[in-house]
């Protein structure tokens, strides 16, 4: 059972107080885009065996979607945000950095 | 390689079992191959085992990180079905369960294939229409599966509580060929064909990097060192996205942990495979008496073999309404396999931007029954380069096209 907390509330939701919505941060792409990027957009994911950045909701709670980094093979919550970012907070990238010095980087 | 039979059992009883060879050496890796394959799961060893036999290419290796069918190939409950609604996914998974219906001859390996027969419960109106749907389709497709009522569902199943509570049964979608085999006797009775055909199967050994020259493939960096290649086929479930970014490219797919658990052993109590995908439950018997018991995945990404606590709770729940009896069971163990799931929810078997290096993977919740077909089309995409009938529309452009193969509508779930 992975605890997550809201940012948004502040509660140390558990799982089942949350919906996933898969990775984060991706650019959604316009109808003139080409069929590379749409591809990209709708299904291409990083899927890293370590630091994913994804999007959660509170759906049992406030309702509100956010974004979280998490790890994929400890499962440790490295910091959760609000979703009206286009990138993680500097202070989360460090913070990764710290614990995971591996790490290449959110991009 | 000896084989295996009532003379050999006789044979060896005469002299205390002292003569029995093992089934596969633990070869150090040779410098080059003509063919590397990445992952001893099912796939991977059944795509090695129709080089060797269909296509007569033999300097073959398969490399494995942990131990061959460790991976979902010896964690999964072992459903076998070819019950599908896409043409695309219904020839190959019926030329699975064909291969499988000789699997056993062919490997000189009893695989234990049971077609006990199949059902997949209809639990709402959409349900009904959907396998009905199945039936006809199968029917275009010369598949035989018919649509049986929930009387006949109480005949062949007669723990099962067909009023409900919650959602009472319908009717079922029924497979009599559908039933079950036992995975690691397919991993190893592939392994062993293998093996005698004089392929190196190397375990312990992970790949932790791709070389490629001009964009073509030249081989891998491993934990016993560099092997050159002429062609790779990675066949690795969860990790292709690991073995993806290795090569530079990325894949349509998640990964993501399925669960299954098993009781504790009693008598036959039932001898068919039900699949109950509305309330999203499962059951079969194994020939020791345990019931094999499984649901629906965790979706959120994880590479830790590990699933949550409510999916057990809600599966459970769904198992004891819809079979009483089992409700004071206790449960022997439990584990978890990671899911290579796609956009599609349909596998992809295909060439990848890097000349001469092909994939198998995608087949998410639903791959033990496809080992034999996708080991089949694996085979012939590596050994002739383009992909054969069977293969050609699981190709990674079809994403890109909008050329879906979408299973999900009609099962929600592909056990
Ligand atoms: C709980 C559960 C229940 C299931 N139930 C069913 C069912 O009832 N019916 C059904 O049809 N299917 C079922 N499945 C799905 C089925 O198990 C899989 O689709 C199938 O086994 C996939 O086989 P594979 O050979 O592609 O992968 P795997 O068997 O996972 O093999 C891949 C191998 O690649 C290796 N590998 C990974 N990375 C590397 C690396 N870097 N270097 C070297 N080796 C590497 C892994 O160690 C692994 O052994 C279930 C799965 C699970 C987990
Ligand atoms: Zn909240």
């Amino acid at each position: 059972m992975q605890i997550i907390p809201c940012p948004y509330c502040g509660v140390e939701a558990e799982e089942t107080e949350l919906t996933y919505g898969h990775e984060a941060h991706l650019k959604r792409v316009g109808p003139d885009s080409d069929a590379a990027d749409f591809e990209a957009y709708m299904f291409t994911r990083k899927n890293p065996k370590g630091v994913h950045f994804e999007r959660w909701r509170h759906s049992n709670g406030c309702g509100k979607w956010f974004l979280a980094a998490r790890h994929t093979v400890t499962l440790e919550v490295f910091g959760t945000y609000p979703a009206q970012t286009t990138e993680p907070p500097a202070e989360l990238v460090e913070k990764i950095k710290a614990k995971c010095p591996e790490w290449k980087g959110w991009k | 390689m000896r084989r295996y039979s009532i003379f050999a059992i006789a044979r060896e009883a005469m002299r205390y079992h002292s003569g029995w060879e093992r089934a596969w050496r633990a070869p150090e890796p040779k410098k080059r191959y003509d063919v590397i394959v990445v992952g001893a799961g099912g796939h991977g060893l059944a795509t090695a085992y129709y080089l060797g036999k269909v296509h007569g290419i033999k300097n073959v290796a398969i490399i494995e990180k942990g131990w061959l069918g460790g991976g979902n190939s010896g964690r999964n409950t072992t459903i076998i079905r070819s019950n599908y609604l896409q043409d695309a996914s219904a020839a190959i998974f019926e030329k699975a369960l064909q291969l499988y219906e000789g699997l056993a001859k062919d490997l000189n390996y009893n695989v234990m294939f049971s077609p006990r027969g199949l059902l997949m419960l209809a639990q709402s109106e959409h349900e009904v229409r959907g396998y009905k749907r199945t039936v006809y389709a199968n029917a275009l497709q010369g598949i035989e599966t018919e649509w049986i009522s929930r009387e006949q569902v109480k005949d062949l199943v007669p723990i099962i509580n067909i009023d409900g509570p919650r959602y009472p049964v319908l009717g079922a979608l029924y497979q009599a060929r559908g039933g079950t085999g036992r995975h690691d006797a397919v991993n190893w009775g592939y392994a062993r064909a293998c093996d005698a055909m004089g392929m190196d199967i190397i375990q312990q050994c992970e790949v932790t990097g791709i070389r490629t020259e001009n964009g073509e493939v030249r081989g891998v960096d491993t934990t016993k060192g560099s092997i050159d290649c002429g062609k790779l086929a990675v066949v690795v479930s969860g990790h292709s996205g690991v073995l993806a970014e290795m090569a530079g490219f990325r894949m349509p797919i998640e990964s993501c942990p399925l669960q299954a658990w098993v009781s504790e052993p009693i008598k036959p109590v039932i001898d068919v495979v039900v699949m109950a995908n509305l309330v999203h439950c499962y059951i079969s018997q194994s020939d020791k008496g345990e019931l094999v018991l499984g649901g629906g995945i965790d979706h959120p990404n994880n590479y830790s073999q590990r699933g949550s606590w409510y999916t057990l709770e809600e599966t459970t729940r769904a198992l004891v309404e819809t079979y009483p009896i089992i409700s004071r069971l206790k449960m022997l163990r439990q584990w978890g396999g990671i899911m290579d799931i796609t956009g599609d929810h349909s596998p992809i078997i295909s060439k990848t931007p890097v000349r001469n290096m092909f994939m198998d993977c995608g087949w998410g919740t639903g791959g033990f029954k496809a080992i034999p077909g996708s080991g089949w089309a694996m085979a012939e995409l590596v050994a002739k380069g383009e992909p054969g009938p069977l293969a050609a529309p699981f190709s990674l452009e079809r994403f890109r096209e909008g050329r879906f193969i979408d299973e999900s509508v009609a099962a929600g779930v592909a056990h």
